[in-house]
């Protein structure tokens, strides 16, 4: 069925381009955020003064990275509510295609558009944040594909259990958004309360930005071992759960 | 009208024994029993909600019933649901595509799922759709939508074909359109299963019908035959100035009733003969008519009389 799946992968990420709209507000808005939040800020940004929060100064492409991610997996959850709302998972299914190949033809596509827009934003921002030499940019890459396929599993599982696709967008939102503020990203885990340290830690964005962080600066990937195991596991269980109670029509 | 007669003693495609289908406690379809045979068009009658679309979901794989043995070309739908797939093409009720997707481009996907597709060009040419090849899915009318459907399920040159409620929604040409195309399915040697809530689309398509109501098979058989077996009623209606007409009509043994308003006379009566007594009986006496047109029962009139309801309720 791998035939099948390319085809389906390869029309998939033709129609998304047909909706220029989509395809504005997916690629097109984080490379305007970058390239106004660079005018903006300015100079600062490129020397990475001490003045400058850290969230600006060392996490700006690790924040930059997940709300492209984020946007991702909304994109992801809305477009498999729509699918299966009008009736076109139910038509997929009554063919010889696999369940899992129609889910991993959109995974796919969102991964190569996740990618495109990752890619457009790092050549924008060049001009106005500095990165530092030795940043390595290909295991930042991975790790980054890495947790976005992670974080797809979640996308799924939000996916298979909202109700019609006019509240898959904001479910989405309700769920994914909050879990960026207790990621760590803008205030460090261990000075939360325990209740949300407890939360933090049973969601994938934690170990995500501290991966992702961790690469960004140049630490191994062994020091990561822990956030790779734990993303692997999310993964997993994600992915079974949402096997189980994924709904086609 | 030409009807292919089946040859009975010929294994059945579909098999269908004792089916079952709860939705918690809503019994969908209960115990329904029938056989399709190779080269007919064969359709489950009913209202909306009585369970046919449950009934062909389970049969073509799609559901699994909750008891029951079904048997379609020989192969479990359940356990041989893929090598199923490969022999049969499926037209869903009210199944869409993604809005952008072209004609084509459909085509040429479905085409790529199959081991032996047929000439996917070709097909959206039979199907009407050449100028529309490179359209998108949401700018097609309801009937071209369809045509795509039908030869999305054609691709694969199935032996069986299932149309689910295929013209629902269309205005009468379209659906006359579609209706010349599943005859052109039969012609070419395949057996369609549909299920429809029209009684006129049953009437002119089919070779025969399950009548099915709350989940139930009420009744089996040609339209034909069903309708002469529970409504053998016959409506003769004349304009005739003749005022001997209407007892000269009353003589007629298989006539019930004869209405007379000013120069129109209605005769019932029952029986496939009633007509031709009226005829020869205006012969024998040289009466003189203006008018004259028979009613005959349909299977909306033997749906209502099996079920005590309309089939549009």
């Amino acid at each position: 069925m791998l035939r099948g799946l390319w085809k389906l992968t390869w029309l998939e990420i033709k129609i998304f381009l047909r909706e220029p709209l989509g395809v504005l507000g997916s690629v097109g808005i984080p490379v305007l955020i970058v390239v106004v939040f660079g005018r903006v800020l300015g100079s600062p940004l490129r020397r990475a003064s001490p003045g400058v929060p850290r969230l600006l100064s060392a996490d700006l492409p690790i924040l930059a990275s997940f709300v492209i991610t984020i946007s991702t997996v909304l994109s992801l959850v809305a477009i498999i509510a729509i699918y299966r709302e009008g009736g076109i998972l139910r038509r997929l299914r009554a063919t010889p295609l696999r369940p899992y190949t129609i889910l991993t033809a959109h995974v796919l596509a969102k991964l190569l558009f996740t990618a495109v827009t990752l890619a457009a934003t790092l050549l924008a921002g060049r001009r106005y944040y500095s990165v530092e030499a030795g940043v390595p940019l290909v295991s930042f890459a991975l790790a980054l594909l890495f947790t976005t396929v992670s974080l797809l599993s979640m996308g799924f599982l939000i996916a298979s259990v909202v109700p019609t696709a006019r509240f898959a967008q904001p479910i989405g939102t309700l769920i994914l958004y909050p879990m960026l503020g207790v990621s760590g990203l803008f205030v460090p885990v261990a000075s939360l309360p325990p209740l949300l340290q407890a939360v933090a830690h049973a969601l994938p964005l934690t170990y995500a930005v501290s991966l992702l962080r961790g690469i960004w600066h140049g630490e191994g990937w062994s020091a990561h071992i822990g956030d790779v195991a734990a993303l692997s596991v999310m993964f997993l269980l994600f992915t079974a759960v949402s096997a189980k109670v994924f709904r086609w029509e | 009208m030409t009807r292919i007669i089946q040859d009975v003693t010929r294994q059945p495609v579909i098999h269908a024994a004792s089916i079952r289908k709860t939705y918690g406690r809503t019994i969908a379809v209960d115990e329904v029993s029938f056989d399709v045979y190779p080269g007919e068009i064969f359709g489950l009658i009913g209202p909306n909600g009585a369970g046919k679309t449950t009934t062909m979901e389970c049969v073509g794989g799609l559901r699994v019933p909750d008891r029951g043995l079904i048997s379609v070309l020989g192969l479990d739908p359940r356990r041989d649901v893929y090598a199923l797939q490969e022999r049969i093409g499926v037209q869903l009720q009210a199944a869409q595509l993604q809005k952008r997707i072209k004609v084509r481009e459909a085509v040429g996907l479905w085409a790529s799922l199959y081991r032996k597709p047929v000439d996917g060009d070709r097909l959206i040419e039979q199907l009407g759709l050449g100028d529309k090849r490179n359209a998108w899915f949401m700018t097609l009318s309801g009937g071209q939508k369809q045509r795509l459907f039908i030869a999305l399920a054609l691709i694969n040159d199935p032996e069986l074909v299932f149309l689910d409620e295929l013209t629902t929604g269309l205005d009468p040409q379209a659906r006359r359109a579609i209706w010349d195309l599943v005859r052109g399915i039969r012609q070419r040697g395949k057996t369609v299963f549909l299920t429809t809530h029209l009684m006129e689309e049953a009437e002119r398509l089919c070779d025969r019908v399950a009548i099915i109501d709350h989940g139930r098979v009420i009744d089996i058989g040609p339209p034909a035959e069903l309708v002469r077996r529970h409504c053998p009623e016959r409506t003769v209606i004349m304009v005739c100035e003749d005022s001997t007409a209407g007892e000269r009509f009353r003589a007629i043994p298989q006539v019930q009733s004869v209405n007379i308003e000013g120069p129109q006379l209605t005769i019932r009566g029952v029986g496939t003969d009633l007509v031709t007594h009226v005829i020869q009986c205006l012969a024998e006496h040289r009466m003189r008519v203006s008018d004259f047109r028979t009613e005959l029962p349909t299977l909306e009139d033997v749906f209502l009389k099996l079920t005590g309801h309309m089939i549009r309720e």
